[in-house]
């Protein structure tokens, strides 16, 4: 006993140890919740840096610059017989309308070198307006009219303030006689930015003025609505089979295997399934949104079947034994009371996949969805492109003023994600039940 | 798995009958011809009644892969390439059924070796540039030794003293190839005993004129040219190999470098003056023709002055034109569909 009470120190010394450590303790404390907010603030700085420079970038591409012409719709020019037919009405000569406008406001301009310039100030663009004028209304043929028509990229860029005015003339894309007519034009408040309507609603191009995102914008949701038809019912299927019936023995753990290697394979392997099986087996179309959806699916569906699992693992054995205690079969149990309780964990793994899906272009190289597509898809067999592969073709184009579309189409692919992971949240927040 | 692969089966029979029906040009090919061919294939949907074309960047060789792997609405109707078709290539189409194919050259394009427009011009010959970028250079008679110039003063005493730094296109580039041939090989040609090689050992003579080094003097800055101007801007000391068409569109960023006295300009590119330049093609696939709607109305559109002359629409794109006569051959050649390579 009195051993006992040498050894155990007394309790004023207890205190006196705790006393002594609590300083460190206290530190150590600190220094762990330093080093979570030094993290989060790091990701928070790189973020912002990320949004500052892709919207700084990008966000005048919401605007186009337009100048007002007074365009003489002859006849001559658009419909010499006087037919109104809308094939003759459609092969007009708008763009020469349009440069004899340029010329007539600009009479001075004498030379052809110089004229050549004029008539690059007036975007490809604006004999297309005219053109659709002329074909909503024949009436207007012979009328002169006012009318706001957009102009090239390179004067876009200017007014914009990505070409620098200041430089030597030499090493800028619009000359100092480009300038001082685009000046003219402002003067006399003929020059104006206005909402870039085009972009929202057109297809790509190959001029940087006239290019739009809604093209491929359709072609990620064409694409996206295959593969959600496709891996959800699949993937859900596969986990409750898996989780709630299937037996516990060698073939299932390969199969478990498969599916968990699956989720980790490279996203190119998945391009090249599809091409040997989709396009060259069964010969479906190249480019089209039902093959990217299909290959998409493919890739989705061991993520969607792995968080299905983790959802049906936790809903607690108590609800499925009360169901069998009140005389359920298992299919019963697991419909009328697992799967309705694990379905928001579903959604948001499933939610999670197709915004993967969304970023993908590795894939969809091998199956031809990497190209240039003007017209803007009406089926899921047409011809499409997606919004991350729309990023990358217009960074890798020559023209200047793609550099800005490029921040833009990113801010186009940003929302289209943000909406995504919103319904994730509401989904989940809808059919959340806590116990 | 086997149900997505079940329901796969199913929607591909029924999508097989929608790829039988293809209303729309399939063209294929080379990334530097790509600016080119898209500008006419938007021209051509906007101004006829035929559906915008369709236009994927695969690579020169991917192309012709693609082109040659058969005849049929699956497989393209057009492939561009920044080089001639090779006889492998051919006879791969041979074997595939691809028996007629009308080759038309649209104009050229120069290889530019461009640094930093805030950094001096710089003068170079091609004997130079090989000297500096070949694998192995000569030393002395019939020897070679590993690229020992770190420096371009190492290279020619009257060249600046700064590191040998080129960014450039990685081996699978058409634009790479074309490099090595025109300009390592244009200046290998000038070293006496390894001009005298060509004759007697092809294999090593192209070995020596061809191989880039793989010290880090050369990086390979993958194909996008974008990011070799915005590297050359913020690295003054360096410099990129690329197109001219970049060189064109980014001229208040980056400058050309002048080769055996020419710089890179429009009028020297246009008249062979400048020694970097090659050729660019399309091929069609005859047997398309009348199938697809719409190809004979693409030639003609592309062939059109409008298009391809000097004051046309793909010269604002930096394509240089070819001279008249030249122009006028091809018109008549892709009007007729007879210039047949087979």
């Amino acid at each position: 006993m009195t051993e006992l009470s040498t050894n155990t120190p007394k309790p004023r010394d207890v205190s006196a140890i705790v006393t002594a450590g609590l300083a460190k303790r206290y530190a150590a404390e600190r220094r762990f919740r330093a080093f979570g907010i030094a993290a989060i603030a790091i990701a928070v700085a790189f973020v912002a840096l990320l949004f500052s420079s892709i919207i700084g970038n990008g966000y005048t591409v919401f605007v186009q610059t337009h100048m007002r012409l007074d365009v003489e719709l002859s006849a001559d020019a658009i419909d010499p017989k006087g037919t109104r037919d809308a094939t003759v009405l459609a092969r007009g000569d708008y763009a020469g309308l349009v440069k004899g406008a340029l010329r007539e406001r600009f009479a001075d301009v004498k030379k052809r070198r110089d004229k050549r310039k004029l008539h690059g100030l007036a975007s490809q663009g604006a004999s297309y307006d005219l053109r659709n004028m002329v074909l909503a209304d024949p009436n207007l043929i012979g009328q002169r009219i006012s009318v706001w028509l957009p102009v090239s990229d390179d004067a876009d860029m200017l007014i914009k303030g990505h070409i620098p005015r200041h430089t030597g003339e030499g090493s800028r894309r619009i000359s100092d006689k480009e300038i001082a007519w685009l000046d003219a034009l402002a003067e006399a408040g003929d020059l104006e930015t206005q909402f870039n309507v085009r972009f929202f609603t057109s297809g790509d191009s190959r001029e940087p003025e006239l290019a739009g995102i809604w093209g491929a914008v359709v072609g990620s949701a064409l694409t996206l609505l295959v593969t959600i038809a496709l891996a959800f019912p699949s993937g859900v299927a596969t986990a409750v089979y898996l989780e709630e019936f299937a037996p516990r023995n060698r073939w299932t753990d390969l199969i478990e295997v498969n599916i968990n290697n699956l989720a980790a394979v490279p996203s190119i392997v998945f391009g090249l399934l599809g091409l040997a099986v989709f396009l060259n087996f069964f010969g479906m179309p190249r480019s089209a949104p039902v093959v990217g959806g299909f290959v998409l699916a493919i890739m989705t569906l061991p993520t969607i079947i792995i968080a299905g699992r983790v959802a049906l693992t936790s809903v607690p054995p108590s609800v499925r034994e009360a169901a069998y205690g009140l005389g359920a079969s298992p299919v019963q149990a697991v419909f009328h009371h697992v799967l309705p309780l694990a379905m928001p964990g579903m959604l948001t793994g499933a939610i999670i996949g197709m915004a993967r899906a969304l970023g993908e272009t590795a894939p969809l190289l091998m199956i031809g969805m990497v190209a240039f597509i003007v017209d803007i898809p009406g089926s899921f067999t047409d011809p499409s492109t997606v919004l991350p592969v729309q990023v990358y073709l217009w960074a890798d184009s020559p023209e200047r003023a793609f550099m800005e579309k490029t921040s833009a189409a990113i801010m186009v692919l940003l929302a289209f994600l943000i909406v995504m992971n919103g319904a994730a949240v509401y989904l989940r927040k809808k059919f959340e039940v806590r116990w | 798995m086997k149900k997505t692969l079940a329901l796969a089966a199913l929607a591909a029979v029924t999508f097989a009958g929608a790829a039988e029906a293809r209303d729309q040009i399939r063209i294929v090919g080379s990334s530097t011809v790509y600016p080119f061919s898209t500008t006419v294939a938007e021209q051509f949907g906007r101004s006829t009644s035929f559906k915008t074309p369709v236009v994927e960047s695969t690579g020169s060789g991917g192309g012709l892969k693609l082109f040659c792997s058969g005849v049929g609405v699956d497989h393209p109707d057009i492939t561009n390439a920044s080089r001639a078709i090779k006889k492998s290539e051919v006879d791969k189409c041979q074997k595939n059924g691809v028996t007629s194919i009308t080759e038309v050259k649209i104009g050229y394009d120069g290889i530019v070796l461009a640094n930093s427009a805030k950094a001096p011009q710089m003068k170079l010959t091609r004997k130079q540039l090989f000297l500096a970028l070949a694998k192995d250079v000569p030393a002395g008679e019939g020897k070679l030794i590993p690229n020992p110039n770190k420096t371009w003063k190492d290279v020619d005493a009257s060249l600046p003293d700064l590191k040998i730094e080129v960014l450039g296109p990685p081996p699978t580039s058409g634009t790479r190839d074309a490099f090595a041939e025109l300009a390592l090989e244009g200046g290998c040609k000038k070293i006496k005993w390894v001009a005298a090689l060509k004759k007697s050992d092809k294999n090593k003579y192209k070995a020596v004129c061809h191989s880039i080094r793989e010290d880090g003097a050369y990086v390979e800055a993958g194909e996008n040219d974008v990011l070799i101007v915005r590297k050359l801007e913020a690295n003054p000391d360096a410099f990129g190999v690329f197109g001219y068409s970049f060189l064109d569109q980014n001229s208040d960023k980056v400058q050309g470098s002048v080769i055996e006295g020419v710089a890179p300009e429009f009028e020297a590119i246009a008249d062979g003056s400048y020694p970097v330049s090659r050729p660019l093609f399309f091929y069609v696939k005859n047997a398309h023709v009348g199938k697809i709607q719409g190809i004979k109305e693409y030639l003609a559109e592309f062939t059109s002055n409008k298009a391809w002359g000097p004051d046309g629409y793909l010269a604002d794109k930096g394509l240089v034109p070819m001279p008249e006569d030249e122009r006028k051959r091809y018109q008549r050649d892709a009007a007729n569909m007879f210039h047949n390579i087979m």
